[in-house]
């Protein structure tokens, strides 16, 4: 079949569009919308005590302030928990503008709307508000130290203590030939997208109707919270997410307080308003993820095969919890990785600090569980004096394992276990991709240069493509165009690519005829959002079953026009054809007309689906009962549970020993999707993935200071790495396809991130003989860590040095 | 992040443009190149009243190349010191540093607007072209409607983003002595990125004796201290063959002068550290070329 593009490099339909400036973002919306602005809290804790907004009152412009005085009803309640768990104890969110506390830096105060941002920052900065300021807490150490409370009432700053476990440790681990115990850290980052966030509103006072522009990763779900917020009736808001500049995870957080707000002032003004969030609001006033402390402590026989495995994890939430204890819940059970742990415990305590809110960031909680699991594999490693990489083989769940149950409870309620895999396939290639077995004379070589050379690796397993569900709805129009629509959004992913190859492969006709639309709930307004490598999975598969509910029903009227059975129909090119009969065949375009019964004669294919258009069948009604109008079918795809992805990486690098920079020489991705639908794509999203990897291995983190001042809410200090940083990456795919879903996909959007904090300390470690023990490390840090006599050196480096091979 | 509301003048003629500043008073801020200026602005960390654009002034666009150094316009990008432009040959035969300190600023976007002079101008420690003003001793010239007068660059830099210009003064131009006979440069830097400020950043002139022996070593750095300054280290290796020189202890010496300061970046042990480093590797790199052109003289 000439249209079969399932699986294809297809290229991305939407660049062109976006490269050259077409796209269509949020701040390209609505040129004559009034602006706003917010006075946001320069203090990390403290009481507001008074507002003053006398001198902004004769700022030129100004149309409007707004307090928390200024909110009633369902506004001047506390912020939605979006994700309630029986375990989040004491879950905490704020107001849409302060209620007489701040709880971190950059929480909004009062929204300020004039006639352009410029004037609306102007008048900002004329509002005095006065605080008291309360002791401060930053860091998960402090939080649990609990000198002070972030929240009052809550005194050990305990949100959430997550449990879960899979039989009795303290013995498991009593019984164990061998235990080894350690701490380790890792730091925050946060998601960055290019383009912030961003919310526009318009209000029809005529209609009495609403529609919100927002650059959101779930526009069905903001449309229901701001009809909720603000008293509306659902039909009567509209929420679209236009082009959207990357999400990475912070955009699935809402209603965020901009999003009602905005929608709020522009209907007590009946004019449009628009909010573009600047970089420094990005950093101080969205979200960030991954500080936590990990203690670990693991059993293991003499082989090295683990026996038991307890982790006490200390999670650092932020000032609030609107998205529940997801990234605590994500660690706790991707942890376990592509690994089989005989006894597993594991308690994750969500403790508040005074710093911004800690939301998925792609990976949502993988990296750090992935960080914990195979440091554990290398410490094993080098107490053993064995190879990492034979620990890890040693471990892995073997290919007739699967469906393989770890008796853990993911992140959708539903069962942790594993649909399918090879992960000794993914060891095998990874060691043959990166060269693992010629480490040692790579590291001579660097040597006889002058540089410290270390190699390591990391491997994870994703579950991926978590329900409730998706839909999708897809039309053949007369004119043979084939409209495509899904709920969620896209952020850059390709899914006009991706959707449109699926549907075109499903339907047989050419991709040029395929219009996708996303996250218009106009379009399509049952959806659940894109997080979670679920876009594939979940409207993938939704869109497959409606493209072939048409095909179904289309193949029935062409059997009734051809006089023939639909088993010999076939369709190509976007004509339907009887099997070996040529010239028997319609387009699917006429098919459309005739789906449609018509009275009225609009164009000239019309004509064809009127009343005296040719003989009817007088015993039947124009459609028939059961049936109706149009060639187009909605669908929807809700899984069983979560399909488990799953990857190795490997990275290489050499460290000059005199001032200690790091440079990743090689970095080596095995990866394992289940079915792709694009290559192109799926690379991409590797790519992208690693890069921020690589980020939070050795650039980005949040550099809070102790009095919870962020130091860096710059793009000139927040130090994402630029491509001139990211190593090239050879990429290696294997594909064990979902038998939980049509397509047999899995999610690859968030797989490239999560090793690579794992590998890259690894490969450090390796290089210079010291324990790596928190992440990310700078050339500086790492130059303080090898002048400290205190510093744990690995049983490695002590075995080289030896024999000699270190000098 | 929009700038405070400010006037915007663009004169035509540097009188004009005297006497805007002149009328406005400290208020006002001349605008070159705006790749410091107007961050500062939108970040509303700068507030000034009127912005005096001199982008419309002519003559302050040139490149002049004597037997003495290089006079560098207030107009100049960093890019036509850079490479292959015809200005940075010339200039590179001169004084080879300004090129190779250049080629450190930034990313080719920011080379294509920004200018030396007004790197110069802002004062950053951590700028490359004040630490080879200072470096190569130059100078810079400062119009004002008193008159034309030259300003050492021991006298012009005052502190961080801090110069001695004042009020109704435009720095027209930047003049960079030429190297000494019998001498050689290189400049290096450790960024955290490429084309990041740097971490530290290091520049060495390296001038011989008749002998081929070391004569003298100054070196200057950047993001060290609060001013470019200008350290000789000519006395851990001043009478060494250029062969057999130990540019470690100049480099030990040149960590007991500076008091870098801590950032998030970067310890100040680490700046010192990078500083014995980067300061033996320019002295190698630098004495090669001194070795070299010693030859040919």
């Amino acid at each position: 079949m000439t249209t079969k593009l399932f699986g294809e490099p297809v290229r991305r339909r939407e660049d062109a569009r976006l490269i050259v400036g077409k796209g269509r973002y949020l701040d390209d919306i609505g040129h004559n919308a009034l602006a706003a602005a917010f006075v946001r809290s320069p203090h990390a804790h403290a009481r507001i005590t008074g507002i003053d907004v006398d001198g902004a009152l004769d700022v030129e412009g100004l149309v409007a302030i707004y307090t928390y005085e200024d909110l009633t009803g369902p506004m001047a309640e506390p912020l939605p928990v979006l994700i309630p768990h029986p375990q989040l104890t004491a879950p905490r969110t704020g107001y849409p503008l302060a209620n007489g506390e701040v709880n971190h830096v950059g929480e909004p105060i009062v929204m300020v709307v004039a006639t352009d941002r410029y004037i609306a920052e102007d008048a900002a900065e004329r509002i005095l508000v006065s605080y008291e300021e309360l002791p401060v807490i930053v860091g998960v150490d402090a939080a649990r130290a609990a000198a002070h409370a972030v929240h009052e009432e809550i005194p050990d700053n305990v949100a959430a203590r997550h449990h879960q476990q899979t039989g009795d440790v303290d013995p498991a681990l009593a019984a164990s030939p061998r235990t080894l115990s350690f701490t380790q850290y890792i730091e925050r980052s946060a998601c960055t997208p290019m383009e912030g966030k961003g919310v526009h509103a318009k209000w029809d006072a005529d209609d009495r109707s609403l529609r919100v522009y927002s650059s959101t990763q779930a526009s069905t779900s903001v449309r229901a919270a701001i009809a909720a917020k603000l008293g509306l009736s659902l039909e009567k808001v509209e929420v679209i997410a236009p082009d959207v500049g990357g999400g990475f995870g912070v955009k699935i957080v809402h209603p965020w307080p901009e999003e009602l707000l905005v929608p709020l002032a522009a209907i007590a003004l009946g004019q449009e308003v628009k909010w573009s969030e600047d970089r420094r609001e990005h950093f101080t006033s969205s979200a960030h993820e991954r500080q936590q402390r990990q203690e670990i402590t693991v059993g293991y026989d003499d082989d090295g095969r683990i026996t038991a495995l307890d982790v006490h994890i200390w999670h650092d939430n932020g000032a609030y919890t609107p998205y529940g204890i997801i990234v605590p819940i994500v660690t706790a059970t991707q942890l376990v990785g592509p690994y089989v742990i005989p006894v597993y415990r594991v308690v994750v305590e969500s403790v508040y600090t005074n710093t911004v809110i800690v939301t998925p960031y792609r990976g949502a909680g993988r990296p750090q569980g992935c960080y914990a699991m195979e440091r554990t594999m290398d410490r094993i490693a080098d107490a053993l004096d064995l190879d990492r990489a034979v620990v890890r083989e040693r471990n892995l769940i073997q290919a007739d394992q699967f469906p393989y149950d770890h008796h853990l409870t993911f992140q959708d309620g539903r069962p942790v276990i594993y649909d399918s895999g090879d992960y000794p396939g993914l060891l095998a290639k990874l060691r043959a991709l990166v060269g693992w077995s010629e480490a040692d004379a790579l590291r001579n070589d660097a040597a006889a240069r002058g540089k410290l050379l270390g190699i390591g690796m990391a491997m994870y397993v994703e579950g991926t493509g978590p329900g409730p569900y998706e839909g999708g709805h897809v039309q053949v129009l007369g004119s043979g165009k084939v409209l495509v629509a899904t709920g969620l959004t896209s952020q850059g992913q390709g899914h006009e690519t991706s959707f449109a190859q699926i549907v075109a492969s499903e339907l047989g006709v050419p991709i040029e005829d395929v219009e996708v639309t996303t996250g218009d709930t106009r379009r399509f307004p049952y959806a659940v959002g894109t997080f979670a490598s679920r876009a594939a999975v979940m409207s993938g598969n939704a869109i497959a079953l409606a493209a072939r509910g048409v095909r179904e029903k289309a193949l029935r009227i062409a059997a009734d026009v051809l006089e023939a059975s639909p088993d010999d129909l076939e369709i190509d090119e976007g004509v339907v054809q009887v099997r070996g009969v040529p010239g028997s065949s319609i387009p699917l375009r006429t098919i459309a007309v005739l789906s449609n019964p018509l009275r009225y004669a609009f164009d000239e294919a019309a004509k064809q689906a009127t009343q005296f258009a040719g003989p009817g069948d007088d015993s039947k009604p124009p459609v028939s009962p059961g049936d109706a109008p149009g060639l187009e079918h909605r669908d929807y795809y809700s899984p069983i549970r979560s399909t488990f992805a799953s990857g190795a990486h490997a990275a290489i690098v050499e460290i000059d020993p005199a001032t200690w920079e790091i440079d990743i020489v090689k970095y080596a991705v095995v990866h394992d999707c289940g079915n792709v639908v694009n290559p192109m794509i799926v690379e991409g999203q590797v790519h992208g993935g690693v890069a921020q990897g690589v980020a939070g291995a050795l650039y980005e983190r949040m550099a809070y200071d102790r009095d919870g001042q962020l130091q860096n809410a710059s793009f000139m200090d927040f130090l994402m790495p630029y491509a001139s940083e990211v190593p090239d990456i050879d990429i290696d795919h294997q594909s064990t396809p979902s038998p939980l879903n049509p397509l047999g996909i899995k999610g690859a959007g968030e797989a490239g991130v999560i090793p690579g904090t794992a590998a890259i300390a690894s490969a450090i470690e390796d290089a210079v003989g010291r324990r790596i023990a928190a992440m990310p490390i700078s050339p500086t840090e790492l130059y303080d860590l090898v002048r400290n006599d205190d510093s744990e050196l690995t049983e490695a480096y002590t075995r080289r040095s030896g024999t000699g091979a270190m000098a | 992040m929009k700038p405070a509301p400010f006037r915007y003048a663009d004169p035509d003629t540097l009188d004009e443009a005297l006497a805007v500043l002149s009328a406005e008073g400290e208020g006002a801020k001349v605008l070159a190149g705006g790749q410091s200026l107007l961050p500062l602005l939108s970040m509303r960390l700068a507030a000034p009243t009127t912005l005096v654009d001199i982008n419309r002034v002519p003559g302050l666009d040139t490149v002049e190349v004597t037997g003495d150094g290089v006079t560098v316009g207030a107009l100049v990008r960093h890019n036509q010191l850079l490479g292959g432009h015809r200005d940075a040959m010339a200039a590179a035969r001169v004084q080879p540093l300004l090129a190779r300190a250049t080629a450190n600023v930034a990313h080719p976007a920011i080379r294509n607007r920004g200018t030396t002079v007004g790197s110069i101008a802002h004062a950053d420690p951590s700028g490359e072209m004040t630490a080879v003003l200072a470096l190569t001793g130059g100078s810079v010239t400062v119009a004002s409607p008193a008159g034309v007068q030259t300003v050492e660059w021991r006298d012009f830099f005052v502190g961080p983003l801090e110069t001695s210009v004042h009020g109704a003064e435009v720095v027209t131009s930047a003049f960079f002595p030429a190297l000494p006979p019998r001498s050689g440069t290189a400049f290096a830097e450790v960024a955290r990125r490429k084309g990041d400020y740097a971490v530290c950043g290091a520049g060495v002139v390296v001038t011989l004796d008749q002998d081929r022996r070391v004569e003298r070593i100054r070196a200057s750095y950047l993001s060290v201290g609060l001013t470019p300054e200008v350290h000789d280290l000519t006395d851990a290796v001043v009478g060494k063959p250029v062969d057999s020189a130990d540019w470690a202890a100049a480099g030990a010496l040149a960590r007991t002068l500076v008091d870098p300061d801590a950032d998030i970046h970067a310890s100040a042990d680490y700046r010192r550290l990078l500083v014995a480093v980067l300061t033996e590797r320019t002295l190698a790199s630098a004495a090669a070329e001194a070795a070299a052109r010693a030859t040919v003289e």
